[in-house]
C-alpha cells in the first residue's frame, strides 16, 4: 500500500481515507460477520495432514487489495503473452518438439521429466489449446515490479475464493463500492463456460454438454468444484458416474446414459484413466483417455500440461516466450537456481540461509525451505535432502514482497501478499480483471500458501 | 440429473425424516419410562421403542441390560448406530454436501447449521431436564429444513425424488411403530380398560405426533381400532400410511410427467394407494393386524427398490 | 514370404463381468519389410470400436461392453507378405520423436545390475555394441518360463537371472537407453514351426541408430528379426505396447487361454 517514499500510493486513497474512519471493534465485527457468512455458506477448505482434517476456512481479510487500471493493463498483457506462449510450448512439447531441434531447451528435461505425459505425443487437441484455465502467480517487489513466481497450468484453484470475497464484501460495504470504481468479476462462470464450449470436439453438431470431474466431496478444493458446476449450470460428476458407453463418454442420469462432450477435470492426470496411468485408480473412467486421442471428448486441461508449470521448466519460460512469440517477455522471472546444475547447486548451497529453496514438482507450499525464517537445524536438515538428490529442488532469492493492510490480532498491520490472476484461453482468451489475493497472515511470514495457514482478500482492479 | 444425484436427494430427505421420527420415539419413551410403575423395570418400554427405531439389535450388540442413559446415548449420539440423530443429521448433511448445485442456499444453510449445531452438544453433559429441548431442538431443524425445502426449491425432479425419500421413510416409520405395538390395538379381555393401556395409545400417538388431532377427528377417548384405523386409512392425517401414499402417489406421476415415462414402481404404488384408499378398519381387524402391517412394510420396501432401479441410483 | 495368423484370447470369469472397456493393440502396419493382406479383430461390440491412433503409432481400438458376460473371446487373423530386411524398419508410420524412446519406465528403470550389464558390453561401433548386449543379455537371463510374470521389471528379472521374451526385451532396452540409444518395446508373432499354443507370440526390441535408422533385435533368440516375424505393435515397454488392456466389473476369478497359430502358406493357398 505504501511506495517506497512516504505516503499512500494513489490507488489506495479512497480505501485509506475509509479506513481511517473506521473503529477497529466495528471492523473486528464485520470480520466475525464475514466467517459466519462463509461457515454457513460452506466455503471451507481441507488441510491435508492436519489434525482435523475434515474442514476449516481460509482467514479472509476485509481490507481490499488494489491495483490500478494501468498496472493492470501492464499485468494483463504479460499474462496474455505468457498463456499464449505456454500453449504453444505445449503444442510442440507433444508435437514435433521444434524447441529441443532448436536447442533452446535440453531434452533430458522434457523426456526424462516426469511431469511429460507421452501418452500424449500427437494428440490433435481441439483449437491447439492445452491448458484452458491457467492461474499465473504474481509478486510485487516495487511500484512497477512485477514478478512470476509460478505459473499453473494444470488445475489451478482458487477462483471460488475471488468470486466469493467479492460477494461479501459487496454484502458488506456496499458504500466502499460505490465510492470506488471497482472492475467486476463476476463474469467469471460465464467466460468459463463460452471457454468450455469453444473446445468442444471438432465436428460437434449443436450444444456441446459439458460436465465438471470431481474427485468428491472429501476433497480439498470441493467446495470450488460444486460452486463452479452451479455457477454454470453444468453436472458435476465423479468418475463412478461415467463410463464409456457406445463410443462416447456418458454420464449415468435418472434417464439413463447421457453424452457428455467437454469434461473439465478437476483431478489429476494420474487418475483420469485407469488403462493407461495409475491402474489403481477408481476416480476416473476406463478408456477416457483413448475417447480423447480419437476425438471423441475434450479433457479440459489437457494431460500433460505439468511440463509448462514444472519447476525445472521455469527458468526456461523466458526463452520459450521469445522462442514462440518473436519477443521479450513482459513480465519477468524471477532468478531462479536449477540445483540439477552443479554451478547453481554450488552457490544454493553456500548461500541456503538467503533463499528460498522448493521441490521441483512440490505444489502448495509443502517440501520448501524459506532460508532467512528456518533455524540453524532446518537449514542442515533440507541441505542434507538438497545433496542427495539436487535435481529435485530450485532455489529462488528471497523477494521483498509487497505488503498490505491487513486486520490482524493486534489491529491494522502490513502483511505480505501475492496474486493469483485467473486466466481462460479458448477461441479467445479471456480474463478476469483481478484475481485471487493471497496473504501470509503471520508478521514477516513470506508464505501465502492457503494449506500454510495463508489468507486471502478482495482484489479490486480500478477503473479509470 | 445424475443417478447418484437422485439417490443422494432421496437419501436426504430419509435421514432428515427418520432424524425427527427419532426425536419423537424418543421423546414418547422417555415420558413413558417417567411414570411410575411397578414390577419389572420400566426400563422394558425402551425394549418397543428400540424395536419401533429398527435398532434393538445393534443396541444389543453392544449393551448387555438396558438403561435410559444407555438407550438415549445410543438413539441420539451413537456413530456407530446408523439410525441415530446424529448419523442421521451427518449422513443428510454429507449428501447435501455432495450435492450442493442442487439444493437452495436457504435448504444448505438449515441443513448445515443443523449439523454443526448438533455436534457441538456433549453426549456426557446432557442432563435428564436438558433432554426435551435438545428434542424439540431435533424436529424443530427438520421443520426448518422442510419448510426452507418447500418454500425455495423448483418443482423439478429435485424436489420430487426428495418427497419421495420423506414420505417413504415416513410410512415406513409410522407402519414400524404400529408392527411393534399391534398388540396394544387388538381388542384382549383382559386388558381392555386398564390404565396401562391408555399410557399405549397415547404414546402411540405421540409418538407420531396424532394425540391431539386425534380427539379432533373423533371426539371420543381412545379406541384402539379407532387409533390404527386413523394411523392406517386417514386421509387427514399427515403421518398415517394413508396420507404417504396419496404424496408418493402424486409425487410418482409428477416423476412420470416429467421424464415422460413409467416403470414398476408407479404399478407398485398404486396398488399400495388403492389398497389404502378402500381399505376398511374392520377387514384388516378380520384379516390379521400384523399381517396387514407386514405386508405393507414389506410393499414399501419394494416400492424404494424399484424407485431405485427405475432412476438408476446406482448408475 | 506369406504366414498366416490366428490369435485367439479368451477369458472366462467365475462371476458374471460386465462394463467392461478393452484397448486393442492387435492391427499389425505395414511398411517395408511387412505387408498386411488381409486382417480382422472380431469380438463382441467390435462393429462399434473407436478406432484411433496411438502415441506410438500404434493402431488401436476401443470396445466398450455394456452388458454382464461370462466368457468373452477376442480373436485377430490374418494374412501377412513379409521380407527379411535384416531387422531394419523403414517406412512404419513414425508418431513419435525418436527421442521419446529414451524415457525411462518403471518396468525399465536401470539398478546397478544393468549398470554393471552395460559396462561389460565391448566394442565401439553403434550396431556393434547392440549386437554385443543382444549376446549378454541372452547369456544373463535364462529362458525359462514360470520364473516371471507379466509385471516383472528389467531389473527383478536380470537379478533372478531368468526370464521370457518380454523380459529379455525389457532388459535389453533398459541397458540401450542407458547407454544413449532410444529403444522400443515390439509385441509380434513369430513363426516357429510349432502348431498350437501361446509360444508364436512374440516380444523383442528395436533402437534407434543413428544414420541407419530403427533396427529390431530379438535377445531370446539371438537375432535381429527376419521374415519369420510379424511386427504389431510398439510402445516404452509392454505395458503401452500391450496387445490387448482392459477393465471391468465385477468377474471374480478371471482365467486366460491364449491360442496363437501361425503358418507359412504357399503362395497357392494365397486369398
Amino acid at each position: 500500500m505504501y511506495g517506497s517514499g512516504e505516503g499512500v500510493r494513489p490507488p489506495y486513497h479512497a480505501v485509506a481515507e475509509w479506513l481511517g474512519t473506521q473503529a477497529l471493534g466495528d471492523l473486528r465485527q464485520k470480520l466475525a460477520d464475514a466467517e459466519t457468512m462463509f461457515r454457513r455458506t460452506g466455503i471451507t477448505f481441507a488441510v491435508y495432514g492436519s489434525e482435523d482434517t475434515s474442514e476449516r476456512l481460509i482467514p479472509f481479510d476485509i481490507i481490499p487489495r488494489i491495483i490500478s487500471a494501468a498496472e493492470w493493463r501492464k499485468l494483463a498483457a504479460g499474462i496474455e503473452q505468457r498463456v499464449r506462449a505456454l500453449n504453444a510450448f505445449m503444442f510442440d512439447i507433444y508435437h514435433r518438439q521444434e524447441i529441443i531441434r532448436a536447442g533452446k531447451v535440453p531434452e533430458e528435461l522434457i523426456v526424462s521429466n516426469s511431469a511429460f505425459v507421452p501418452e500424449m505425443m500427437g494428440v490433435s487437441v481441439p483449437l491447439g489449446i492445452y491448458s484452458h484455465i491457467i492461474g499465473i502467480d504474481i509478486v510485487r517487489t516495487g511500484e512497477s515490479d512485477f514478478f512470476v513466481l509460478e505459473d499453473n497450468t494444470r488445475t489451478p484453484s482458487g477462483v471460488s475464493y475471488m468470486l466469493e470475497n467479492r460477494e461479501t464484501m459487496m454484502h458488506m460495504f456496499p458504500d466502499l463500492f460505490a465510492r470506488n470504481r471497482v472492475a467486476p468479476v463476476e463474469n467469471y462462470p460465464e467466460n468459463l463456460l463460452k471457454t468450455l464450449e469453444s473446445v468442444a470436439p471438432t465436428g460437434l453438431k449443436g450444444e456441446p454438454t459439458i460436465a465438471l470431474l470431481t474427485p468428491g466431496q472429501f476433497n480439498s478444493a470441493y467446495y470450488e468444484h460444486s460452486f463452479l458446476a452451479d455457477q454454470m449450470g453444468v453436472e458435476l460428476v465423479e468418475g463412478r458416474d461415467l463410463a464409456v458407453i457406445d463410443g462416447y463418454l456418458q454420464m449415468k442420469t435418472t434417464q439413463g446414459p447421457r453424452r457428455i462432450d467437454v469434461l473439465y477435470r478437476r483431478i489429476d492426470d494420474d487418475f483420469l484413466d485407469p488403462l493407461v496411468f495409475r491402474s489403481d485408480s477408481v476416480l476416473g473412467v476406463p478408456g477416457l483417455f483413448d475417447l480423447y486421442r480419437a476425438g471423441r471428448v475434450t479433457i479440459v486441461n489437457a494431460p500433460g500440461g505439468g511440463i509448462a508449470d514444472d519447476k525445472a521448466i521455469y527458468s526456461y519460460i523466458p526463452k520459450i516466450i521469445k522462442f514462440y512469440t518473436g519477443r521479450a517477455p513482459i513480465l519477468q522471472n524471477v532468478p531462479t537456481y536449477n540445483c540439477r546444475k552443479a554451478d547453481d547447486l554450488k552457490y544454493v548451497l553456500e548461500h541456503l540461509p538467503e533463499l528460498v529453496v522448493k521441490e521441483v514438482h512440490g505444489s502448495g507450499g509443502y517440501g520448501m525451505l524459506v532460508g532467512p525464517t528456518a533455524s540453524s537445524s532446518e537449514i542442515e536438515a533440507f541441505r542434507a535432502k538438497l545433496t542427495a538428490n539436487p535435481s529435485n529442488y530450485i532455489a529462488q532469492p528471497t523477494l521483498a514482497l509487497s505488503t498490505s493492510p491487513t486486520m490482524v490480532e493486534t489491529g491494522v498491520a502490513p502483511r505480505h501478499l501475492d496474486l493469483r490472476p485467473f486466466v481462460l484461453v479458448g477461441d479467445e482468451v479471456r480474463m478476469t480483471a483481478g484475481g485471487l489475493t493471497r496473504v501470509a497472515m503471520r508478521a514477516g511470514s513470506l508464505v501465502v500458501n492457503s494449506s500454510q495457514g495463508g489468507g486471502t482478500k478482495d482484489t479490486w482492479v480500478l477503473q479509470d | 440429473m445424475l443417478g447418484r444425484t437422485a439417490n443422494d436427494l432421496y437419501w436426504l430427505a430419509r435421514y432428515v425424516e427418520r432424524a425427527e421420527n427419532m426425536a419423537r420415539l424418543i421423546e414418547v419413551g422417555y415420558r413413558i419410562v417417567l411414570l411410575p410403575r411397578d414390577g419389572e423395570g420400566a426400563h422394558e418400554e425402551w425394549r418397543s421403542t428400540l424395536a419401533s427405531a429398527g435398532c434393538a439389535q445393534g443396541f444389543f450388540d453392544k449393551h448387555e441390560t438396558l438403561s435410559t442413559r444407555d438407550v438415549i446415548n445410543y438413539l441420539l449420539f451413537d456413530c456407530s448406530n446408523p439410525s441415530s440423530v446424529k448419523s442421521c443429521l451427518a449422513a443428510a448433511r454429507r449428501n447435501g454436501r455432495a450435492q450442493r448445485t442442487s439444493l437452495t442456499r436457504d435448504m444448505w444453510e438449515s441443513l448445515n447449521a443443523a449439523w454443526i449445531e448438533f455436534s457441538a452438544i456433549k453426549p456426557e453433559s446432557v442432563t435428564a431436564g436438558e433432554l426435551p429441548r435438545i428434542l424439540d431442538w431435533v424436529r424443530s431443524r427438520s421443520a426448518l429444513y422442510r419448510g426452507a425445502m418447500l418454500n425455495t426449491i423448483l418443482r423439478n425432479d429435485t424436489f420430487f425424488f426428495m418427497q419421495l425419500g420423506t414420505f417413504l421413510e415416513r410410512a415406513d416409520n409410522t407402519s414400524r411403530i404400529l408392527d411393534v405395538k399391534y398388540y396394544v390395538l387388538l381388542p384382549h379381555v383382559e386388558m381392555v380398560g386398564s390404565g396401562i393401556d391408555a399410557v399405549q395409545w397415547a404414546a402411540i400417538l405421540r409418538s407420531v405426533s396424532a394425540h391431539r388431532s386425534y380427539r379432533w377427528v373423533y371426539k371420543e377417548n381412545y379406541k384402539p381400532w379407532r387409533i390404527a384405523e386413523y394411523l392406517i386409512l386417514n386421509q387427514a392425517m399427515p403421518r398415517s400410511l394413508r396420507s404417504c401414499y396419496e404424496q408418493i402417489g402424486v409425487t410418482l406421476d409428477d416423476l412420470a410427467e416429467y421424464y415422460g415415462d413409467q416403470h414398476a414402481c408407479h404399478g407398485t404404488a398404486t396398488g399400495t394407494r388403492q389398497r389404502l384408499a378402500k381399505g376398511n378398519i374392520d377387514n384388516i381387524f378380520q384379516s390379521g393386524l400384523h399381517e396387514f402391517i407386514e405386508d405393507f412394510i414389506s410393499r414399501n420396501n419394494r416400492l424404494g427398490n424399484e424407485v431405485a432401479d427405475a432412476y438408476h441410483f446406482n448408475g | 514370404m506369406l504366414i498366416s495368423i490366428g490369435h485367439v484370447t479368451r477369458y472366462t470369469y467365475g462371476l458374471p463381468a460386465s462394463c467392461s472397456v478393452h484397448t486393442l493393440r492387435l492391427t499389425p502396419p505395414s511398411f517395408e519389410g511387412q505387408k498386411v493382406l488381409s486382417w480382422r479383430v472380431e469380438m463382441p461390440e467390435i462393429a462399434g470400436a473407436v478406432q484411433y491412433r496411438d502415441a506410438f503409432g500404434n493402431v488401436s481400438h476401443l470396445v466398450s461392453i455394456p452388458r454382464s458376460y461370462d466368457e468373452i473371446s477376442i480373436i485377430a487373423r490374418g494374412v501377412v507378405e513379409t521380407k527379411d530386411k535384416s531387422g531394419l524398419v523403414r517406412g512404419l508410420m513414425e508418431a513419435a520423436p525418436v527421442r521419446i524412446f529414451l524415457r525411462e519406465t518403471p518396468k525399465t528403470a536401470p539398478d546397478s545390475n544393468i549398470r554393471a550389464l552395460v559396462a561389460d558390453v565391448a566394442q565401439a561401433d553403434p550396431i556393434d555394441r547392440m549386437h554385443d548386449l543382444m549376446r549378454l543379455v541372452g547369456e544373463r537371463v535364462e529362458y525359462a518360463v514360470g520364473t516371471t510374470t507379466a509385471s516383472t521389471s528389467a531389473a527383478e528379472a536380470l537379478r533372478v537371472g531368468r526370464g521370457v521374451c518380454q523380459d529379455h526385451a525389457h532388459v535389453f532396452i533398459s541397458a540401450a537407453r542407458l547407454m544413449g540409444f532410444p529403444a522400443r518395446y515390439v509385441s509380434g508373432y513369430f513363426l516357429t514351426g510349432d502348431v498350437l499354443g501361446s509360444e508364436a507370440q512374440h516380444a523383442w526390441a528395436e533402437v534407434y541408430i543413428n544414420g541407419l535408422g530403427w533396427l529390431g533385435f530379438d535377445p531370446a533368440n539371438q537375432i535381429c528379426p527376419t521374415e519369420s516375424y510379424i511386427r504389431l505393435g510398439c510402445g516404452l515397454d509392454s505395458l503401452s505396447a500391450a496387445p490387448i488392456t482392459g477393465n471391468r466389473t465385477g468377474g471374480g476369478n478371471e482365467n486366460l487361454d491364449v491360442f496363437v497359430e501361425v503358418q507359412q502358406q504357399s503362395s497357392a493357398q494365397q486369398q
